[in-house]
């Protein structure tokens, strides 16, 4: 399962890539036309879904202010109730405290709940180069495990796979005969998954919500295998952004009305595993021992600044992905990180670099679907902007950001300069009504190629798929003088 | 009302008859127009590709000039333009001082629809236009400033006009400035969709309020040989025929 991912580095070739796939494209149209009303009609039956939202918002913002306090309170709670706390700096440690979990039980595979923690610490890998094998239990994280690939979106991690492609890898991986019965699929999956289930000692989480006053995890889900990974394994290891937590039980009031409606376009998912320390009671159902990995991995540094505070709200939904009219052209692969789209385009320059993915934050168009979906009101066209301007300007927060474009930067400084007066703003503007007669015809410009693409790389940029307008004979002004005359 | 027209650097030079068109319809609507030929442009496009210095020095220029105006209101033909005057106290950080008078500008600023209808309140300017046309949304325009029913108002009240609502009006072309040439192809693919929308629509002509969106879609248009118009909404409101 070594296949080589695209990384964020690579986003524009990513992303031709990814326009250039057919198959991808009908996935993602179809994704954008199901999710997008299923949740239009959730929202609806939520009541007054934007004072939900601002309440949300409102509690994201009191716990990250005081993440400390409220951070002990949980793990303190969880220790309660019989929890194994342990804390993670980064990825690496978090897959070690796993490795070395999971050895001590002498088990060599491990059964997995669908976690985007688990999948951002590459913990997969660590585990199979510890030689430890583990098993995907969410059809669609199972599906991409066979596949050798990472998921594309949050919620719906093999949304980029069609039915056929994934009946063909059934029969590849495991020996089905051709079909295209969904129910076949799903039939399969679910009786070689079982199987590993009843082998399974340890079982791997993420989690959804940490509440202080009771030091419980909650963790949603619709197929099942969550509370199975949960519940059927004597060892139940989960792993927790330490984002995760929120003040108090009732919050999750707001919380379950927002998260499925927002992800799935579900009013409740099919299955709300509440986990509050490990079982009583032999009859009790439940692990025998429960680990919560608290996972820093880079989240502490978003807490400092109290614009970049907000991308710790996010709750994971994916509604931003479904949203997005760039995600929706390219998908979540092209953003060469387990957070694609938006939210990605955020967090992922915060927590593994702005050097490695200073093409993401650019990758938007501006138009703030996004924030208008957010469940929690992040305001991602904003922190998308200050990643910018990061970028831009380089910043003493961002130590790395030796990545301004010299060339951009230049034209940016002549643009401000040229036209800081109306007299050099209109002479740089009849000088391109001189320059554009090389090129117009009737009015307009159409494909420019060669030399004068290379010399004015956004005319050759913008030509290449639209007409570009001319530089009028008369301006505004020249108009109203004549006007006023 | 004395109004002071800030007409943006893409109507002064590529479309300049939206700006007259603009100084039609608020003349038409009793208001005293007022243009200060020092103007030059907002500094959208340093702001959004994160060239804050430069996006400053344009803020303070536009706010030195439209301070020294006694007109009540700034009016923009551009939901775009007009959002980045609502952003520019943004650009100045920690600096009171410039902050407020950005804030002051910033209150008196208006997108053409929105003054027409919101301050003025007409929503019938006495405008004719024969044709069939929708109404594409842009972004700033409808998010930054909530900008939805008032175009259509104005555009239902227009003397021979038919107005249809084509879908996902309120997605965006693909344009974000800089994007449009940074991902030429991404941009292109959300446009397509665009496009699909407006042709479905069977509408002749195609308004927005931003001549970047009309730039973008026209582009498409016209390289596709399409017999689709784009008109600024200035052009239909100020057309007498």
């Amino acid at each position: 399962m070594s296949t080589t991912h695209a990384t964020s580095e690579t986003f524009d070739r990513n992303a031709r890539a990814a326009l250039a796939d057919p198959v991808l494209h009908g996935a993602l149209r179809n994704l954008a036309d199901s999710f997008v009303v299923r949740r239009q009609n959730a929202i609806a039956s939520a009541g007054d879904w934007e004072g939900l939202r601002d309440r949300a918002r409102a509690i994201k913002d009191e716990t990250l202010l005081h993440l400390d306090q409220y951070l002990e309170r949980f793990t303190e709670n969880a220790k309660k109730a019989g929890a194994t706390i342990h804390w993670a700096r980064d990825g690496k440690e978090a897959c070690d405290i796993v490795l070395e979990l999971v050895r001590a039980k002498n088990a060599n595979m491990v059964v997995k709940a669908k976690s985007m923690a688990g999948e951002e610490i590459h913990l997969n890998e660590a585990l199979e180069a510890g030689g430890i094998e583990p098993v995907e239990t969410d059809l669609g994280e199972w599906i991409i495990q066979l596949a050798g690939e990472t998921p594309s979106h949050i919620v719906v991690p093999a949304i980029h796979k069609t039915k056929q492609q994934i009946a063909d890898l059934f029969v590849e991986k495991v020996g089905i005969e051709q079909t295209d019965n969904v129910d076949v699929l799903t039939q399969t999956a679910r009786k070689i998954l079982r199987q590993r289930f009843a082998e399974a000692q340890v079982g791997v989480s993420g989690v959804n919500f940490g509440v202080a006053e009771t030091g419980t995890i909650l963790i949603l889900e619709n197929e099942g295998n969550i509370r199975l990974t949960t519940s059927l394994t004597k060892t139940h290891i989960a792993i927790m952004g330490i984002e995760k937590v929120i003040p108090n039980f009732a919050d999750l009031d707001v919380f379950l009305k927002l998260l499925p409606r927002s992800g799935t376009g579900q009013r409740l998912t099919a299955y709300q595993s509440l986990i509050t320390g490990v079982k009583k009671n032999a009859d009790d159902i439940g692990p025998d021992e429960l680990h919560i990995v608290m996972l820093d991995n880079g989240r502490s540094r978003m807490l400092a600044h109290p614009l970049t505070r907000q991308s710790l709200a996010c709750i994971r939904c994916g509604a931003c992905l479904n949203a997005c009219p760039v995600y929706q052209q390219i998908g979540g692969h092209a953003y060469g990180s387990v957070y694609p789209g938006p939210i990605g385009a955020v967090i992922t320059p915060q927590l593994f670099g702005l050097s490695k993915s200073k093409q993401l934050p650019y990758a938007s168009s501006l138009c703030g679907a996004c924030r208008e979906v957010c469940p929690v009101k992040i305001d991602i066209p904003a922190l998308l902007l200050h990643l910018r301007s990061e970028i831009a300007e380089g910043s003493t927060a961002a130590a790395e950001a030796t990545t301004r474009k010299p060339g951009e930067s230049f034209a940016f400084r002549m643009y401000s300069r040229m036209w800081s007066t109306s007299g050099t703003y209109s002479l740089s503007m009849r000088a391109a009504r001189l320059m554009q007669r090389v090129i117009a015809r009737d009015g307009k410009i159409g494909k420019v190629g060669g030399l004068i693409s290379r010399l004015v790389p956004p005319l050759g940029a913008w030509t290449a798929w639209r007409d570009a307008p001319v530089v009028a004979p008369k301006s505004f002004r020249e108009m109203w003088r004549e006007k006023k005359k | 009302m004395k109004v002071a027209l800030f007409v943006t650097c893409l109507v002064d030079q590529l479309c300049p008859n939206v700006g007259m068109a603009t100084v039609d319809v608020l003349e038409r609507a009793g208001c005293t127009v007022t243009f200060d030929e020092r103007q030059t442009c907002c500094g959208q496009p340093a702001f959004n590709t994160g060239y804050r210095t430069e996006a400053r020095d344009f803020a303070k220029r536009f706010i030195e000039i439209f301070e020294t105006s006694d007109a009540e209101a700034i009016v923009i033909p551009s939901g775009s333009c007009t959002a980045m005057v609502k952003h520019f106290h943004e650009v100045f950080e920690d600096d009171h001082e410039w902050k407020e008078r950005a804030d002051r500008i910033a209150a008196k600023t208006h997108e053409l629809s929105s003054f027409l209808v919101n301050i003025l309140g007409i929503d019938d300017v006495g405008a004719i236009s024969n044709g069939k046309a929708t109404w594409h949304d842009a972004c700033h325009g409808l998010r930054d400033l909530g900008v939805h029913d008032e175009p259509r108002r104005l555009l239902n009240k227009v003397g021979g006009l038919e107005f249809v609502e084509m879908e996902n009006a309120d997605v965006c072309c693909g344009f974000g400035g800089t994007f449009s040439v940074k991902f030429p192809e991404i941009s292109a693919g959300i446009l397509d969709n665009k496009i699909e929308m407006i042709e479905k629509s069977g509408a002749d002509t195609v308004v927005a309020c931003d001549a970047s969106c009309l730039m973008q879609i026209s582009g498409r248009l016209s390289r596709i040989g399409s017999k689709v118009q784009t008109k600024h909404i200035a052009e239909i409101l100020a057309s007498q025929e």
